[in-house]
């Protein structure tokens, strides 16, 4: 059995090869009504900005339906309207953003549903291969009952992966901060 | 096209471990608590199909994007993307960077006193073919100083990204040249504990498949994870 190559960091170069204008603007949050705006910093252990992270999107609409696939996740040939990923790299300041469709929920592992979920994947310079977490979203009842989110050991850690929604928006957003260490640590997902 | 329950796991040794502390940037951006075990779900098994459209006609030959000819050694770069299973990978994306020949990348952030060439980008893309095949032109990037410990000094690479077909598919890697003295010096090419693996990074000079007068071709074969396969009854 042939086994999967190594992976190495995307080192601090990879911008003018991945990141092409507008792909951190999945739709325009304020021409949908589900629109909706992320936003955050991806932090290290010393709690300095990480700028030269890149953050990967890949998410179901709102029907919980990834795009390409049918409800069953079967490969679908149907157009979907909706990507569903997206690319970002912070800036100086370890900010990113993306605006996006709120995700409907879809099927979990064991049967039943997920809470609406946005898989995310984060690369940089000293990062030897990707991490992989998960925005939830803290108006979304769902979200106490999630399958997945019920197996992170501890409250804080639980909270890590839930994004706030900002009050004074004027399209619906919520901010998600990338911990890489220490105390704040995100939690992060072995795949 | 029914999608698998699940993908193999991680195989030990055979990717990096996060803390890697020779390359000294993985010290404070790795994480310090374990990574949660996360079966998989749609999520994790479905993906993007991305970038298609991306794909211009001079998008695979970095020696053919500007006016002129780049500096440096012509080279083709080339190989075959499967999966775990050894089924070809077709019509995925590849997206590949790289420093010109004098080891500097066009990048704003890389300000070394070397020169950029006018005629080199050192970006490119391509899709696989039906058969999981690629090919590239560009030219043999340099090796470059960095400031991990003293007189640092990257070995010649080729940085590759590919989606393939899954969220749980995508891989980030450099490939190397054969022979290079810089290898076993270099903390990023060594966070691979097993040497197999790590060797599977290095291409192959192929003098079979050069362009005569033209072009060495070096051959790199990747492999992205993929699904668990019932074994076929008999």
């Amino acid at each position: 059995m042939p086994i999967p190559t190594s992976s190495q960091t995307v080192g601090p170069f990879f911008h003018d090869c991945l990141i092409r204008e507008g792909e951190n603007i999945l739709v325009r949050a304020s021409e949908h009504s589900q629109g909706i705006r992320i936003v955050g910093r991806v932090l290290d252990g010393a709690g300095e900005p990480v700028t030269d992270a890149l953050l990967e999107l890949w998410q179901a609409g709102p029907d919980g339906v990834y795009p390409g696939y049918d409800a069953a996740g079967n490969r679908s040939t149907a157009t979907a309207d909706f990507c569903g990923f997206g690319r970002a790299a912070t800036d100086a300041e370890g900010k990113y953003l993306f605006e996006t469709l709120k995700p409907g929920r879809v099927p979990a592992a064991e049967g039943g549903l997920q809470a609406p979920h946005i898989n995310v994947a984060v690369m940089a310079r000293g990062m030897l291969k990707r991490l992989v977490t998960r925005i939830y979203f803290d108006d979304e009842p769902a979200t106490l009952n999630d399958p997945v989110l019920a197996r992170v050991p501890g409250r804080q850690a639980r909270a890590s992966l839930i994004a706030q929604r900002q009050d004074d928006a004027t399209v619906p957003s919520y901010c998600f901060d990338v911990v890489l260490q220490g105390e704040n640590e995100t939690v992060f997902f072995d795949v | 096209m029914i999608i698998p329950s699940r993908y193999r796991r991680e195989i030990p040794g055979t990717q990096p471990d996060l803390l890697h502390a020779p390359y000294v940037s993985t010290v404070l951006r790795s994480p310090q608590r374990p990574l949660v075990p996360l079966e998989h779900s749609l999520s994790e098994l479905t993906g993007s199909v991305y970038g298609h459209e991306l794909v211009g006609p001079n998008d695979h030959d970095l020696t053919a994007q500007h006016a002129g000819q780049p500096l440096g050694q012509r080279i083709t770069v080339y190989g075959r993307v499967q999966d775990e299973n050894g089924h070809a990978v077709p019509e995925t994306l590849i997206e590949l960077w790289q420093a010109n020949s004098a080891g500097r990348y066009i990048h704003k952030n890389d300000q070394r006193d070397v020169p950029l060439d006018p005629n080199f980008t050192g970006t490119g893309r391509t899709l696989t073919d039906k058969n999981g095949f690629y090919r590239f032109v560009t030219i043999r990037p340099g090796a470059y100083p960095w400031r991990n410990h003293y007189n640092a000094w990257r070995p010649a690479h080729i940085h590759f990204s590919l989606l393939g077909p899954s969220f749980l598919s995508r891989l980030v890697t450099q490939m190397y040249f054969p022979g290079d003295p810089l290898l076993p010096l270099d903390p990023i090419f060594n966070s691979i504990p097993d040497e197999k693996a790590r060797n599977r990074l290095i291409s192959h000079y192929t003098p079979e498949f050069d362009t005569p007068g033209q072009a060495l071709s070096y051959r790199f074969d990747i492999t992205l994870r993929g699904p668990l396969e019932t074994p076929m009854e008999v």
